[in-house]
């Protein structure tokens, strides 16, 4: 833990009354009456939690023919204890800090999602996480997804601020994946400035199951991303993603661990940053390979480009192998955009600051191009374009819905 | 056109030019020839506008402006291009997104209106058959993954592209085989016409064959020591840069 991360989650834990906590939810409004969803050429199964409460009106879970279950997780605890409560007691996640634990004691509800055994879900269900509140909030979700044996889902997860009020958000998303289940997830942080956003994601993946992820980090204050795999059975595959464009003050703080467990298993990370002004980017990328694990693919990659002198990255990728026949690898960069690039766009007649566009486009776009819903992919980038052309401080919807983008 | 008087050029504080004086008209093709090491790449990144170099005395005009003045996109709009020897590699950007950006900052530049997209993927095509390249190429990020001889290729067709008074190229016959040496230079003569001028940079007489040059000079020792007609290439090719040494050595001398 670095010693800036330690002093925010001292600021946010030491008096945990200085927040306020909604108890309740709030009388049911049609979403549409605070959230605009003009452009809907994504389609997917919208969940919206609104202060840490599930939006729904009288419909806590939906069930689809095919035994697809989404909705309220303490509705669902409740109605099917056998699908929740073995994970949700579950006691041998990974790395519980104080802010897990603080998760575990106080979550309220989260959303919850269920996919049967050979049930290929089609359209992606889309998590949005809104706060708006005169308030200074602290919300504790724990979001809970189980894909069963040979299921497949993608899954959208967004968090967005309304309001510019100070926040501390403390998420966990528990996930778990039977044998060859596959699940695609995408999480986007558009946040504002004075939010203080802890999202942990804990994995664990049974035989031949294939985790994949994505996370795009335009906007944010501070914000901790946290990946935990267990990679428990044999030939299960996690491939992670992530880029994050920061400037201002903001800060992001990245950190992947993957623990294969058992021989034949894969996991490859590639996360890249922007980093302007005097935001500032930590990545801590630890692989664990146990003795038994024979055969591990293991690789990890943090690229960080640096465009002023005050922007500030450590990048720690570390592996830990107590197995001998693996092939592992890890890697880091911190620089500047490349000197000889820049002139020779230059000489074509292309001006400096379009020059730097071009080439931190370029930069950026090898992680959007990964993402296979078209439709998100083609957002990114064009989020990514104005990210980065200065256009976009903070949506404030959800963007993958804002109307200014249409023809962006 | 340009005009090159009296350019002393250091790096790091080591002199490369010498005092070169060279000027080229409207519609002249010349040769630039020398051993290695004598700086006729430096005289082309100085043209380019590379601040690595300084200059440290003489001048450099460019259709009656200091070039020296200008930027190196601001060069480069006014109709300098120049062909590398080594074309960097820029992973995730595609030659169609910066041609692109290429010609639309000329145009604006000159006070054109942008092309359509149409017009746009139309000059792509008509150009890339300058060189032979598919139109596969545009989708492909620049000169990443490309053999040596597709690099060049992609050097001239973004000449084709922005239409250059003055094209500079600097060793683009090394490293190509026989048939790409002939693709590359078919395309620069194709590109030639009565208002712009080309100055080739090269080792060898070949390129010379295909690209027949008006004047040939000589770069030795940071200075332009012998200048002559087509002929001069023949010569040294026939017998080598020895001689040319030995007669600035022994005028030296004097």
């Amino acid at each position: 833990m670095t010693k800036e991360e330690k002093l925010i989650i001292d600021q946010c834990m030491a008096d945990l009354s200085q927040w306020k906590v909604q108890d309740q939810p709030a009388p049911y409004r049609p979403v549409e009456e605070y959230f605009h969803c003009k452009v809907k050429d994504i389609d997917t199964q919208m969940c919206i939690f609104l202060n840490g409460w599930y939006v729904h009106d009288n419909m806590p879970l939906t069930i689809s023919p095919e035994g697809v279950i989404v909705g309220s997780l303490t509705e669902a605890a409740q109605r099917f204890p056998e699908k929740v409560l073995p994970y949700l007691n579950q006691k041998s996640l990974p790395k519980e800090d104080d802010l897990s634990v603080l998760n575990r004691q106080r979550y309220n509800d989260g959303l919850f999602v269920y996919v049967p055994e050979n049930v290929t879900v089609e359209k992606p269900i889309q998590l949005i996480s809104l706060t708006d509140s005169p308030d200074e909030l602290m919300i504790n979700n724990r979001h809970l997804i189980v894909l069963e044996k040979n299921a497949e889902l993608s899954f959208v997860q967004c968090d967005d601020s309304i309001q510019f009020k100070k926040s501390f958000i403390n998420n966990v998303t528990q996930i778990h994946l039977a044998e060859d289940a596959r699940l695609s997830y995408y999480k986007m942080e558009n946040k504002n400035p004075e939010s203080m956003l802890f999202n942990e994601v804990d994995v664990e993946q049974k035989a031949h199951s294939q985790f994949y992820s994505n996370a795009m980090t335009f906007n944010t204050g501070y914000l901790r991303s946290r990946i935990n795999v267990l990679l428990t059975e044999p030939f299960a595959s996690a491939t992670m993603h992530g880029l994050y464009l920061v400037d201002r003050q903001q800060h992001v703080d990245t950190q992947v661990f993957v623990d294969h467990q058992v021989p034949n298993c894969e996991s490859h990370q590639l996360y890249k940053g922007i980093v302007d002004d005097s935001a500032k980017a930590n990545f801590l990328g630890h692989v664990v390979v146990r003795p038994d694990a024979q055969r591990t693919l293991a690789d990890q990659t943090n690229r960080n480009i640096t465009l002023t002198d005050t922007a500030h990255v450590t990048s720690r990728p570390f592996l830990e192998i107590y197995a001998d026949d693996v092939k592992c690898n890890h890697g880091t960069t911190v620089g500047q955009l490349d000197d000889d690039a820049m002139f020779y766009l230059r000489t074509r007649g292309i001006c400096e600051r379009n020059a730097r566009m071009l080439l931190m486009f370029a930069f950026a776009n090898e992680i959007a191009n990964n993402i296979k819903i078209d439709s998100l992919r083609e957002r990114y980038l064009v989020m990514i374009r104005k990210r980065l052309n200065g256009e976009l401080t903070i949506c404030d919807q959800c963007v993958l819905h804002c109307p200014h983008l249409v023809n962006g | 056109m340009l005009k090159i008087e009296n350019l002393h050029v250091s790096i790091h504080g080591k002199e490369i030019l010498k005092g070169v004086n060279l000027e080229i008209n409207k519609g002249e093709v010349h040769a630039i020839m020398g051993p290695n090491g004598t700086g006729k790449s430096t005289l082309a990144s100085v043209i380019a506008g590379k601040d690595i170099f300084e200059v440290t005395e003489g001048s450099i005009t460019y259709e009656g402006k200091n070039l020296m003045e200008m930027s190196i996109e601001e060069r480069a709009r006014e109709g300098i291009f120049i062909g590398f020897q080594y074309p960097v590699e820029i992973p995730g950007v595609s030659i169609a997104n910066f041609m692109r950006t290429a010609i639309d900052e000329k145009r604006r530049y000159h006070g054109q209106e942008p092309l359509t997209e149409l017009e746009f993927r139309k000059m792509m095509k008509e150009k890339a058959k300058v060189v032979e390249l598919t139109e596969k190429l545009s989708t492909r990020s620049v000169n990443e993954g490309f053999s040596g001889g597709e690099k060049k290729r992609n050097e001239i067709f973004q000449m084709a592209m922005l239409e250059p008074k003055l094209s500079i190229l600097d060793e683009t016959d090394s490293g190509l085989d026989i048939d790409a040496l002939r693709i590359v230079a078919n395309g620069v003569t194709q590109l030639k016409s009565p208002e712009n001028s080309t100055i080739v940079i090269t080792h060898y007489q070949r390129l010379l064959d295909y690209i027949v040059p008006d004047f040939v000079h000589v770069l030795f020792d940071g200075k332009i020591v012998k200048s002559g007609s087509k002929e001069l290439a023949l010569e040294l090719e026939h017998r080598g840069y020895e001689w040319i040494k030995q007669e600035y050595e022994s005028a030296n001398n004097q």
